[in-house]
């Protein structure tokens, strides 16, 4: 089957402007400035299309609560992809560029923006180079900026890029870094759709999400809905890795099984035993062999616990020390907090060192204890959703692999350094 | 639908206005939530997590909207996921609140826990550690012991100088933005902000000089824990170690409540001094905020340099005498040379000395040569009139109303209206700003006229003019549209001031304000709340000596007297020229101002003072007065609210209240046995000013209830700014409250061609004089004499940014530094630092050209 986002694997140099509008490009914006803007909305809710940035809320009906009416208002897209394990918005912004330029066009007309920002993740600059060459193509053929392709349509296109922070690909945060501030979220409401960025309605979408509208627009909601699931139609990019022998990004329909998608990268790396794995990158609860049939859609892996998220899927065989991989997803979190609320600045802070005390062979039963406890005084108490992401990695390895916890602080593991007080982890 | 809403807390029922918190609506039941992040003067940011409760609003059927209710008839509520934030989440009708279950008490302990990983526990050397919301909610939701078992807690930096004036103490600070928030939201000075994230967010200073605001202070006051600390307070004491005595700042005409904390010391011999000076809420004047100044320049009252005894020149020395001695001799001279007298005083003197003032020249000596020895703004009487009606409050300022500025730099010369005009425009207020030059509040203006150097009067004149009932829809003439604005507004305040005017111009301005206000639209903007003139007075009791009949055409209450005495400037020429004999000084320095050059040909001069002023070097009697701080009395706002301050720390030596001295030789000179306490001096003032009917000590120590609760038991909630216990003092009624007034006749002022640059003195809240320069925290802050300009008209005069110039006005030559600033219109050098100068002048400017290292102000 072609592909539908990451079409450039299809077609060679779909990144140029010409290749591009020579296989149909910005035909899904022609379809949209042809009919109002009420209408485009209606049919991205038709299509079903959840967001992909990991919360998978229905980009129409997102689209839709923007106030109506005069006013500045803009689109963002929302290219900071700092989860770990998250790598498909680079190759969309570096590979098929245009399709997400048409895809942020086709939300700024219809929700009446002017403006679209598009906010990188600071480490991407190859991919940045192409993307600006490719926004400097359509301005030169009036695909931006003043009248596009003729119309009463006005939209200009700017690109910023982050410092570093995994906390600014949550929304609020983006928009406070987008204007100079410190990249910390904002307690919600506010919703962005009514004051975002400088105080004025704002449309912050995924990449990948945005890459799926234009062909919503030329096929129609229907065809898009005939792939996929009931409620989550459509199709995904599945950014494969850990354990398996091909690591990379899958483009499938949604509801393929997660023991499909390893099949699909090639199976387990050197033939190892699968363990577990992350659905979704370190944000998500692990699951293991008894989910790996759940179809991979917004609410597949309810039952077992955990989420799709933002489908980065990374693969776990039998020789992981599970401890270690949550002190790994732990350390990543109490780096990435950006400290505004307390459970989660404190609180990363001591399960990283509580979980490096016992994973370095230090730890009692009471540790164990105390690391359970603080998890649960973290979750679903913090300001934003990191706070809930940094506990899921101990939490559902404790439930999965609890012995591996029980063998470290019963001694039988190796002390891996001097002293019980200097085994906590490097700061930074 | 109605703008209330009923919710119920933990069983309780409350009606609470729309739009209010939950956190708040708990509060009035006297349900405390607990709090770290959020304050009641600030906007809610949800991110401490201390105040987490359960909230549940009632389920309704989706089609219908109709409340979905149990089978037992009770309503279904949705709790949500999980527990939410009490400072974030809005009350709507029907929402229920739990606020004592397991999971709020879990997540109480939870946060405190969080909080003391990193927390250094340093209680016992810490400033907070008594009146700490991280300490008493410890105590109350904490777990008493602490899992954390790991002895590296957190290393930062715990001496931080954020400036001069503000210390931080990265270990302490628990990151709830309040600090950043209040620079920021409420005061516009944002220069400080968090750095870096996680566990390492700190606060850092982003302006040079560090923390370069006038509000610093007040961070101190609602950080919740020990992290931000005074320079002049930090490690001087315990909190619980102080006793605390109501007080009013004596710095500028707002009149701000203050509490004065005070403990005995040994290096001070076991006396009692001043320790800090703290915000005391009053809504109506200062809400719970101070500016730097009122907080830190107290220090002049326990300088080594205060006069401690009575001194008698005696061949040619002034030397120590006894009272009696001094007094005898006061009295005597001054009854010997009765129809050459005259008295002088200042505007920082209680309304009780004073009253007593004018009634030993008015009275005992039969003498009206009485008058301020630094007058700059006239228009009392026209404050009697149209003022600012008894009853008003600011804060209650919003849309549809307006406030118009005058001829005054209100961030310097009263920061706290420049607040309160501020959060008015932010409230929608119409704001008109007339000036010669932008200040600050021009940011917060919705409209800007600023006029050339000697049009002030012509040009409020025709603001006046345009201001018809009837206005055309208004035109793109920018002054009558003001004008538009202004008159069509449900509530006007007037502000003016003295910036480029002289004396006499003031009196004008007042006058065509008055007008302005007297003209009819509905019900006028005269004689109600929320309406009427406020004069931005020099100093923090200039109301007050009109009030009481400092002035030579005015007895006490603004009784006209038959035979006007000398004003001010006819006494310093009788001075010279020796029609007058003997003088009386008390609470000024008009030598040291410029006023008066020496002694003239006076037969005898005395000085009533707190320090060795240049006009008491040359005086025949030197009296030592108390400050503020020793002794009681009164001082009367701008808003002419009459506010009681109350003693706080023993007399520095055998110095005597002012109003004691008064009283004591008023009765040497006949006027009966003296009244022994201020109270009964006040008495006798409420008898005598119609205006201050019904006032006494009590009635001015009045409280009720106010809004935000503070200090006490919620200073977790409002921080420690003192609770209002000592009272909120009274406003007299003007005239236009129960009376009508008639317009004012302004005769029309000569338009005088002004040739040249036009110097004008501008104001700057630390500028040098007798008080200030006596507090050595705030020596790096004082505003040297800068001269700003231009960048035309610097060019002209050969002058560039950060050059040094020789500036003489008047005849007096001042060092100054050169700031260029295309915001100073074309045309006008603006001087400040230096001592007032009335009026426009004209000055000669000289480059220095030998390089002059730049004071550091050590
Ligand atoms: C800590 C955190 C990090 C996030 N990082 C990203 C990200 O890198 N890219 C992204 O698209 N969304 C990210 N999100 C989700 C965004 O907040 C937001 O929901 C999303 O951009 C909305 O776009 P969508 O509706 O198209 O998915 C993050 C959320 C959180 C809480
Ligand atoms: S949960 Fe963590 S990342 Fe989110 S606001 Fe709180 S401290 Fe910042
Ligand atoms: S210094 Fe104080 S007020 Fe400022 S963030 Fe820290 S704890 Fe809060
Ligand atoms: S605003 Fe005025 S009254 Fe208030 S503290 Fe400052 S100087 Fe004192
Ligand atoms: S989160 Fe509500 S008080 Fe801090």
């Amino acid at each position: 089957m072609a592909h539908i986002l990451l079409r450039h694997r299809d077609i060679e140099n779909i990144h140029e402007l010409d290749v591009y509008l020579a296989h149909g490009g910005y035909e899904g914006l022609k379809k949209a400035l042809s009919i109002q803007p009420d209408e485009v909305i209606e049919v991205v809710k038709k299509s079903g299309l959840r967001g992909r940035g990991g919360a998978g809320f229905p980009t129409g009906i997102k689209w839709g609560f923007i106030p109506k009416g005069p006013g500045e208002k803009y689109v963002i897209i929302n290219t900071d992809e700092s989860e770990t394990g998250t790598f498909k918005d680079r190759e969309l912004v570096e590979k098929n560029p245009h399709q997400v330029i048409e895809g942020a066009l086709i939300a700024a007309y219809a929700i009446g923006a002017r403006t679209i920002y598009n906010y990188f993740r600071g480490e991407y600059m190859d991919a940045a180079y192409r993307f600006e060459e490719a926004l400097k193509a359509c301005y030169e053929r009036g695909l931006l900026g003043q009248n596009i392709l003729g119309s009463d349509f006005s939209c200009d296109f700017y690109c910023h890029y982050g410092a570093g922070a995994y906390i600014c690909g949550e929304e609020t945060a983006l928009i406070n870094s987008l204007m100079g501030n410190l990249g910390q979220p904002w307690s919600k409401p506010p919703f962005p759709a009514i004051e975002g960025l400088y105080g004025k309605p704002t449309v912050v979408n995924n990449t990948e999400t945005l890459a799926n509208v234009p062909p919503i627009l030329v096929n129609g909601p229907e065809w898009y809905t005939s792939m996929g699931t009931e409620k989550s139609p459509g199709v995904k990019i599945v950014c494969m890795s850990g354990h398996v022998e091909r690591p990379g990004n899958y483009e499938v329909e949604m509801g393929v099984t997660y023991r499909q998608l390893i099949e699909m990268a090639g199976g387990m790396r050197n033939g190892r035993k699968f363990k577990a794995l992350l659905p979704s990158g370190g944000s998500g609860p692990v699951i293991t062999e008894e989910a790996l049939d759940a179809p991979m859609t917004y609410e597949g892996l309810t039952p077992y616990g955990s989420v799709m998220g933002s489908s980065s899927v990374i693969v776990m065989d039998e020789t992981t020390d599970m401890v270690w991989a949550a002190l790994k997803m732990v350390h990543f979190f109490r780096h990435e907090s950006c400290g505004k609320c307390t459970p989660c600045r404190e609180g990363t802070f001591w399960m990283e060192k509580v979980l490096s005390r016992i994973y370095h062979g230090y730890g009692t039963e009471r540790d164990l204890q105390i690391l359970e406890s603080v998890a649960n005084q973290i979750g679903g108490r913090c300001l934003c959703a990191l706070g809930d992401f940094a506990v899921n990695p101990v939490l559902s390895t404790i439930r999965h692999f609890f012995d591996e916890y029980k063998a470290k602080v019963s001694g039988a593991g190796q002390k891996q350094q001097a002293t019980r007080e200097t085994a906590v982890a490097t700061a930074d | 639908m109605s703008d209330l809403v009923t919710v119920t807390i933990d069983g309780v029922e409350v009606t609470v206005p729309q739009g209010t918190l939950v956190v708040d609506a708990a509060k009035m039941i006297d349900n405390d939530i607990p709090v770290f992040c959020y304050h009641p003067k600030l906007k809610p940011v949800g991110m401490c997590r201390m105040c987490l409760v359960e909230i549940g609003v009632p389920m309704r059927d989706r089609a219908t909207g109709e409340v979905l209710r149990n089978e037992d008839g009770s309503v279904r509520l949705n709790f949500g996921r999980g527990l939410q934030t009490a400072c974030t989440v809005v009350v709507s009708d029907g929402m229920v609140v739990r606020t004592a279950t397991q999971p709020v008490k879990d997540a109480r302990e939870a946060v405190i826990e969080f909080l003391l990983t990193s927390h250094p526990l340093d209680c016992p050397i810490c400033d907070k550690g008594g009146e700490c919301p991280l300490q008493n909610l410890t105590m109350r939701y904490g777990r008493g012991e602490s899992r954390f078992d790991f002895s590296n807690k957190i290393l930062l930096d715990k001496h931080v100088p954020l400036g001069e004036l503000i210390y931080l103490d990265r270990q302490r600070c628990i990151q709830c933005a309040r600090c950043i928030r209040f620079q920021d939201e409420v005061v516009d000075d944002p220069v400080i902000d968090f750095h870096n994230r996680g566990r390492r967010l700190e606060i850092v200073t982003l302006s040079e000089p560090g923390f370069d605001s006038y509000w610093s202070g007040n961070t101190t006051d609602i950080c919740p824990v020990g992290a931000l600390t005074t320079a002049d307070f930090r490690f001087g004491a315990r909190p619980w170690e102080l006793t605390s005595v109501a007080s009013v700042c004596t710095h500028c005409p707002v009149g701000c409540n203050t509490t004065l904390d005070t403990r005995r010391e040994a290096i001070a011999g076991g006396r009692s001094v001043i320790k800090r000076v703290m915000p005391r809420q009053n809504e109506w004047v200062n809400e719970i905020w101070i500016c730097d100044k009122g907080r830190f320049v107290h220090h002049y009252a326990d300088a080594p340099t205060r006069l401690k005894q009575p001194l008698v020149r005696k061949n040619g020395q002034l030397v120590e005498a006894s009272w009696d001695e001094a007094l005898d001799l006061v009295a005597g001279k001054l009854q010997q040379h009765k129809t050459a007298v005259a008295g002088l005083a200042g505007d920082r003197l209680s309304n009780e000395d004073l009253y007593l003032f004018q009634k030993l020249f008015r009275e005992g000596l039969g003498s009206n040569n009485i008058d301020l020895a630094n007058r700059r703004l006239a228009g009392g009487d026209v404050v009697a009139q149209v003022g600012l009606a008894s009853g008003s409050n600011l804060k209650e300022l919003g849309a549809g109303d307006a406030v118009l500025v005058v001829a005054t730099d209100l961030h310097e010369e009263a920061p706290v209206w420049w607040l309160r005009v501020k959060q008015a425009a932010e409230r929608g207020a119409v704001v008109v700003v007339a000036n010669l030059r932008p200040t600050r509040l021009d940011k917060f203006a919705t409209h800007r006229l600023h006029y050339a150097p000697g049009e002030a009067l012509s040009t409020i004149r025709q603001l006046v003019n345009l201001a018809k009932v009837e206005m055309e829809t208004a035109d793109s003439d920018p002054l009558a549209a003001a004008a538009d604005a202004l008159i069509k507004a449900k509530n006007m305040v007037v502000f003016y001031g003295s910036e480029g005017l002289t004396y006499e111009e003031t009196d004008a301005l007042a006058r065509l304000l008055a007008n302005l206000l007297l003209v009819k639209n509905g019900e006028g903007h005269v004689g109600r709340p929320n309406n009427g003139l406020i004069p931005v007075w020099p100093h923090s009791n200039t109301q007050g000596a009109w009030d009481m009949g400092v002035h030579p055409a005015f007895a006490p209450g603004y009784k006209p007297v038959s035979e006007p005495g000398l004003r001010a400037t006819d006494i310093y020429a009788g001075v010279a020229d020796g029609s007058l004999k003997a003088l009386f000084v008390i609470g000024a320095d008009p030598v040291g101002d410029g006023l008066m050059a020496d002694r003239g040909q006076l037969d005898f001069l005395v000085v009533q003072e707190l320090f060795m002023t240049k006009t008491a070097e040359l005086a025949d009697v030197v009296l030592p007065a108390q400050s503020w701080a020793e002794r009681e009395g009164t001082f009367t706002t701008g808003e002419r609210r009459v506010q009681r301050y109350y003693m706080a720390i023993p007399p520095i030596g055998d110095s005597r209240p002012d109003w004691q001295i008064l009283a004591q030789i008023n009765e040497r000179v006949g006027l009966g046995k003296p009244a022994f306490a201020a109270s009964l001096v006040f008495n006798e003032i409420a008898k005598v000013v119609p205006q201050y009917k019904g006032m006494d000590y009590r009635s001015l120590a009045r409280v009720e209830k106010q809004w935000p609760d503070v200090g006490g038991e919620d200073l977790y909630y409002g921080g420690t700014a003192h609770e209002n216990r000592s009272g909120l003092g009274q406003q007299w009624a003007c005239v236009a409250e129960s009376a009508t007034v008639e317009r004012f006749d302004v005769a029309e002022q000569p338009v005088i061609a002004r040739d040249g640059l036009q110097l004008v003195r501008v104001a700057a809240l630390y500028t040098s004089g007798t008080l200030i320069e006596q507090s050595p925290v705030l020596h790096h802050r004082m505003a040297r004499p800068t001269i700003q300009l231009a960048h035309a008209d610097a060019t002209a005069l050969g002058l560039a940014d950060d050059d040094r110039a020789e500036v003489t006005v008047n005849s007096v030559t001042y060092e100054t530094a050169v700031r260029v600033n295309e915001q100073v219109p074309a045309g006008l050098v603006l001087l400040s630092g230096v001592p007032y100068i009335a009026g426009l002048t004209t000055a000669q400017i000289r480059k220095l050209e030998t390089a002059v290292a730049q004071p550091t102000g050590d």
